[in-house]
């Protein structure tokens, strides 16, 4: 069974068949999917959720799949973790991080999108799967890819993170690396995309497999017991997650199943790759690319697909957006690291860092409910953070060294530890 | 032909087929323009009705993003590559 009606151009409104299709021929815009929501509105209950597995699937009528979802079965549902020890950190009352640095399987917000991609891949009887990416997307299609049985290409740029390298090699796809950013690497793969017929996650199968990523916000609200937060936080590159989670809280109005004021949603971008904040800022609705410079490599997209749907999710929202520098990045690591024991990536210590900086500005006022989006993990990027932290101390096996090192290091021990 | 444009598939109705073709002009514009000249109702397509590139075309001059250089006022010269790419979502 499938609520889904086809393909309509989210810029001049021209239908399109349930096919794996991207652009509208008539304008370039991107295509979407249609529902059916009426008969999604009737079968789709709170009780009919809750009844079903703890993954992503959970709300299929909502995501873009014809059969059985055969991918991703164990992927989505992450932890909302209560962080009221950040919160005390930031000043302000409630506040939580929805945390898919433990999305399985490879522990990022992309095993969503790829999981509806590689299923739309399968259905739509393709041998191959593809993608650009800045190494998250990459990882996540070549782990599906490889637990699917389907052939793998991916395509990077050569100044990836080890981890993000060899997170994607160990599933045996054939690894591309490009000489130049990611701009040059989707401006290659939309060239091959034209002539290889491949599945491209992130191209011809994009309508399906950003549809993916609205599931990390019915997730938002359903863990925090079928209402909505007032502030989400949203780490912004290409532009897929932002408007997706504002389009999810939508559906979840529109069918029934959460009542209230829709939450205000909030973009954040690293300074040294920040086009849609400049945009915003501007109060412009024109995107100027920029050569992205930051250690936020997973976010480092100058030339942002969707930017302008950040722009317009976050203005109907009415929230806002900032971009932080790559020392205040590091810092966010650290901080969410230390007070919520969550390892996350340099995109989450920008989102931290933002959250940060929006509270500081009284963009977000300390009272209301937030929600923090950490949408990658911290082990995959070992590079952003290895010269801030401290080096272990080397001894003998002896107590007595022990006990001298403790004798001379434990006030600064102690410091460290956050308790002076 | 002096500049040769690189057509997407969404494009090649009306290039019959081709994926790339000879265009002249001394910019990015004129090459637009002598593209219309060629295949009727390719340029509404790229540009806007203010005559801007739309919004998610995106447009290189030898895999440089107009954008960057002088949009549609930027020059070329014989031999150089021109592609139009549709803008794509990633990361």
């Amino acid at each position: 069974m499938t609520y889904v009606l086809g393909l309509r151009c989210r810029e001049c409104g021209t239908d399109y068949p349930h096919e794996p299709l991207h652009v509208c021929d008539q304008c370039f815009g991107p295509l979407e999917v249609v529902y059916d929501y009426a008969a999604i509105a009737r079968v789709l209950t709170r009780d009919a959720i809750a009844a079903r597995p703890r993954n992503l699937w959970r709300y299929r009528e909502l995501l873009p799949v014809r059969r059985d979802p055969v991918v991703g079965p164990y992927s989505g549902f992450t932890p909302l973790v209560k962080a009221d020890r950040l919160a005390t950190a930031l000043g302000v009352e409630e506040l939580y991080v929805k945390d898919d640095s433990v999305n399985h399987p490879t522990f990022s917000y992309k095993d969503r999108v790829v999981s509806v991609a590689v299923s739309k891949a399968i259905e739509f009887e393709f041998d191959t799967v593809s993608c650009a990416s800045t190494g998250n997307l990459a990882n996540s299609v070549s782990a599906h890819a490889a637990r699917a049985g389907l052939n793998c290409f991916i395509f990077i740029p050569d100044n990836l993170e080890q981890g993000k390298i060899i997170g994607s090699a160990i599933y045996g796809p054939r690894t591309v690396a490009i000489r130049g950013n990611y701009d040059d690497v989707n401006r290659l793969c939309s060239e091959i995309a034209d002539k290889y017929r491949w599945a491209f996650v992130n191209i011809n199968i994009r309508p399906y497999y950003t549809e993916g990523a609205k599931t990390y916000g019915f997730e938002i609200a359903e863990q925090l017991g079928w209402r909505f937060p007032q502030h989400v936080i949203v780490p912004t590159a290409g532009g897929t997650i932002l408007p997706k989670v504002a389009k999810a809280f939508k559906e979840l109005e529109k069918i029934g199943l959460v009542r209230g004021t829709q939450p205000k949603i909030h973009s954040a971008q690293a300074g040294g790759c920040a086009p849609v904040i400049g945009a915003l800022h501007r109060g412009s609705d024109l995107i100027e690319p920029v050569k992205p410079d930051t250690i936020a490599k997973s976010i480092a997209i100058g030339n942002p697909a969707d930017g302008y749907y950040v722009l317009k999710a976050v203005r109907e929202s009415g929230g806002w957006g900032e971009a932080v520098t790559d020392a205040e990045i590091v810092a966010g690591i650290h901080l969410l690291a230390r007070t919520e024991g969550i390892f996350t990536e340099p995109a989450g210590g920008t989102t931290v860092a933002v959250t940060k900086k929006l509270i500081d500005l009284g963009r977000i006022p300390r009272n209301e409910s937030i929600v923090i989006s950490v949408t990658g993990n911290g082990y995959k990027t070992l590079e952003a953070v290895s010269a801030s932290v401290a080096s272990p101390f080397v001894i003998n096996a002896r107590l007595q060294e022990f006990d001298a090192l403790y004798d001379s290091l434990a006030p600064q021990a102690r410091r460290a530890a956050g308790h002076e | 032909m002096p500049v040769h444009v690189r057509i997407p598939t969404p494009l090649r109705r009306f290039t019959g087929g081709a994926e790339e073709v000879g265009a002249a002009g001394s910019t990015v514009g004129a090459v637009v323009n002598d593209l219309e000249r060629q295949f009727t109702g390719i340029k509404e397509r790229l540009c806007d009705e203010e005559g801007r590139v739309r919004r998610f075309v995106n447009i290189y001059l030898n895999g440089d993003d107009i954008r960057f250089l002088s949009n549609l006022e930027t020059a070329v010269k014989e031999g150089d590559e021109l592609s139009i790419v549709p803008a794509i979502a990633g990361g």
